[in-house]
């Protein structure tokens, strides 16, 4: 159906729901790539105000993409909770923002109301919300999840050590993992991005991970971040592997471009289950996601990119993953062109996966073709903390070497803890103080050479 | 390092990797030497992007070691339409197109394409050294090549228009990659079974960060005439080719 509104003499006409969304989104470089944003800066005001005055029922009753064609948007229709939408049932998309901000909606409120919540009902407040609004409501929002440690509790905040080496060296990895592991970082997961496919190589590293993880009892988890099918491979090989790691997106062409669909996740799911390698609870998928990625793989269907990203939430939820990171900038200019747009986009996104009650971590990074420097990811990484971002990269200075791109350091997160009075995962903690790591107050301990970790992870070596 | 900062006491771990590891700290931040070092790499790393694709050096270069050439464009006709159009990048011009289909050297069973992508550096560096060891071993091996591809402001989809016009069973795709802080001349190189514009990135596979520091020419050969084979066994390449080329036989 198609949505109109006049502004002064001029009527603006939009054909249907998703054209009104795509062009009621905020700039970015992706949309207009696609062909789908608003032309003018009046249009794109023109397509909010019609978009605040769109009941949320509609969202129940036109897809952006059909039922038929999509099994996204079968998973979100035929899993949505009618009962836990009845609260807001009867709200405009304008009246959503207003409750979500309002003092009735408690944390113990918006969680209630999460699995009533589309994707789409997300994506399309967030585009009448201003940044300060995104920040407010997603704090609220309260997802904890378990696997060896307890991740996302209120003051608290994690990070993902991501000791990545470009051919996979393992001392190159350890050395990283030691650096990571003195600066406090890694109580998310050890997360290494392999650069080899080959199963041999990718065992060979879980199995690193998991025998200093064993050696040290580190309260936390280890993933090599590959592809679903290789995961479940090393599995039945019998690999100690804990999380199993996997890219989504929001559109079944987009999966199918990866190579994945729910099935092949949920066989993967139940494989990882099956294992029972969690010690505090047994939430073990980890995805990755980014706006772009469905246009990226011409599977976009006209949805701007915000949108199929909250509709990639959709089936990280349906696993009940213990982490969901949003790559924010990795992308590229080609759809988040500058600071600016990474920005805002880092805040709809940990916003949308929050209210859709995923644990949501963002890694705040940027490529060297994009219009974006540090400056940038200082100012995204401090408005993440304040919205209760539940955890953050941390790679040895900022500097991935595998990648080729830059995400947050070690530091960053020393920097968001001090600033914010952000404290690890508890479990992991009591770790790092017993390791005489940091101190009570959770500040960094003075290390010298005779340090446990240094001493044998390296033992033929003297460390001077 | 000034007296005000803390050293970090694993400073020999630094031989075990370029990541910037045991940089020190004052506070909880890092060093102003350290923030210093970032920035002028990020400074290198965006000149990198942004250097042209000296194609006619390259072109003479493999001319003079008896490998045929063709040179040809995207749909991208400059930078920084190529930065924000992926997609124009993955097309190619009409004039490419003509001198493709016109190419009297169809149905190598391989096909090189070399282009850009986002560092011209790794391409200048890398890709003339890996051409020359990857065509004696796949050679010996049976395979026929077909003539080099140079493309200029290139994606990796490109190779499939380039091997479908030269009628090739597979076609790689060696490409610069997007430079990082500590690698601005990193190749990439991407195979692909049977290309066919459309062809989706789950069938293909991949071996990245091709260069001395990284992985170098041989080993990266060796993966690749793994891959070529497997490829010409399964009648694919993508996820359902899985890179097993440092496992046993029986393993």
């Amino acid at each position: 159906m198609a949505y109109a509104q006049n502004i002064g003499a001029t009527r603006y006409v939009f054909s249907d729901l998703k054209d009104l969304l795509a062009k009621a989104t905020p700039e970015r470089s992706g949309d207009c790539l696609a062909g789908i944003a608003a032309q003018t800066a009046e249009e794109r005001m023109a397509a909010k105000l019609a978009l605040a005055d769109v009941p949320l029922k509609t969202f129940l009753s036109e897809t952006v993409i059909p039922y038929e064609s999509d099994e996204i948007t079968r998973l979100i229709l035929d899993e949505h909770n009618a009962q836990a939408f009845l609260p807001i049932a009867h709200l405009t998309v304008g009246d959503f923002r207003n409750w979500l901000l309002s003092d009735a909606a408690t944390s113990e409120v918006l969680a209630a109301a999460s699995p009533g919540i589309t994707p789409e009902m997300a994506a399309a407040v967030s585009k009448i919300m201003r940044n300060q609004d995104l920040i407010l409501v997603a704090r609220k929002c309260r997802v904890v999840t378990r696997f060896r440690n307890t991740i996302g509790l209120p003051g608290r905040l994690s990070v993902r050590l991501q000791p990545n080496h470009p051919t996979d060296d393992p001392k190159g990895i350890a050395a990283s993992m030691l650096d990571g592991l003195l600066y406090g970082s890694g109580d998310a997961v050890v997360g290494i991005n392999p650069a080899t496919d080959s199963i041999g190589a990718l065992t060979t590293l879980v199995t690193m991970l998991d025998e200093v993880i064993q050696r040290y009892e580190i309260p936390t988890q280890s993933c090599v971040l590959t592809h679903v099918t290789n995961s479940i491979q090393m599995i039945e090989r019998g690999a100690p592997v804990d999380l199993v790691f996997q890219s989504i997106a929001g559109t079944e062409q987009a999966n199918a471009g990866f190579g994945i669909n729910l099935a092949v996740l949920a066989e993967a799911h139940e494989a990882a289950l099956s294992l029972k390698r969690g010690t505090m609870g047994n939430d073990v998928m980890y995805f990755e996601t980014g706006q772009g990625s469905a246009l990226s793989a011409n599977a976009n269907h006209g949805v701007d990119q915000q949108t199929c990203e909250a509709r990639a939430y959709a089936v990280a939820r349906k696993f009940k993953p213990l982490l969901v990171n949003t790559v924010v900038g990795f992308i590229g200019p080609e759809y988040l062109y500058d600071g600016k747009q990474i920005i805002r986009a880092g805040l709809e996104d940990h916003f949308c996966g929050k209210l859709l009650g995923l644990p949501l971590g963002c890694d705040v990074c940027y490529t060297n073709h994009a219009e974006a420097d540090q400056d940038d990811m200082d100012t995204l990484l401090t408005l993440l903390g304040t919205a209760g971002i539940t955890f953050i990269m941390g790679v040895p200075g900022a500097d991935d070497i595998m990648l080729n791109y830059q995400s947050t350091s070690f530091h960053d997160a020393l920097y968001l803890r001090r600033v914010l009075g952000l404290r690890h995962a508890p479990e992991y903690e009591a770790w790092l103080e017993k390791m005489r790591i940091i101190d009570a107050s959770g500040a960094l301990l003075e290390t010298t050479a005779r340090h446990p970790l240094l001493a044998s992870m390296l033992p033929t070596k003297e460390i001077s | 390092m000034s007296e005000i900062t803390r050293l970090d006491p694993w400073q020999e771990l630094k031989q075990f990797t370029a990541a910037r590891i045991a940089v020190g700290r004052t506070g909880a931040s890092q060093p102003t030497e350290a923030v210093l070092a970032f920035g002028v790499a990020h400074a290198q790393a965006r000149d990198a992007v942004h250097l042209p694709f000296e194609v006619d050096t390259l072109r003479r270069q493999l001319e003079e070691l008896d490998f045929s050439t063709l040179t040809v464009h995207s749909a991208a006709d400059s930078r920084s339409t190529y930065l924000r159009r992926p997609d124009l990048g993955r097309s190619l011009s009409e004039a490419s197109i003509a001198e493709l289909a016109a190419c009297p050297e169809k149905g190598a069973d391989i096909v090189f394409m070399v282009g850009d992508g986002l560092s011209s550096k790794a391409i200048h560096r890398n890709a003339l050294p890996f051409l020359l060891e990857a065509r004696g071993h796949l050679e010996q091996a049976g395979f026929s090549i077909g003539p080099v591809v140079l493309a200029k402001q290139a994606r990796v989809a490109l190779g499939d228009g380039v091997g479908e016009l030269l009628q090739a069973r597979i076609v790689v795709v060696l490409i610069g990659e997007r430079p990082g802080l500590s690698s601005p001349d990193s190749m990439g190189l991407y195979l692909t079974w049977q290309p066919r514009t459309g062809r989706m990135d789950s069938e293909r596979n991949c071996i990245s960060n091709i260069r001395p520091e990284g992985l170098p020419y041989p080993e990266a050969v060796r993966k690749l005439e793994w891959l070529i084979k497997e490829a010409s066994r399964l009648q694919l390449t993508g996820v359902g080719l899985k890179d097993q080329s440092d496992l046993l036989p029986d393993a």
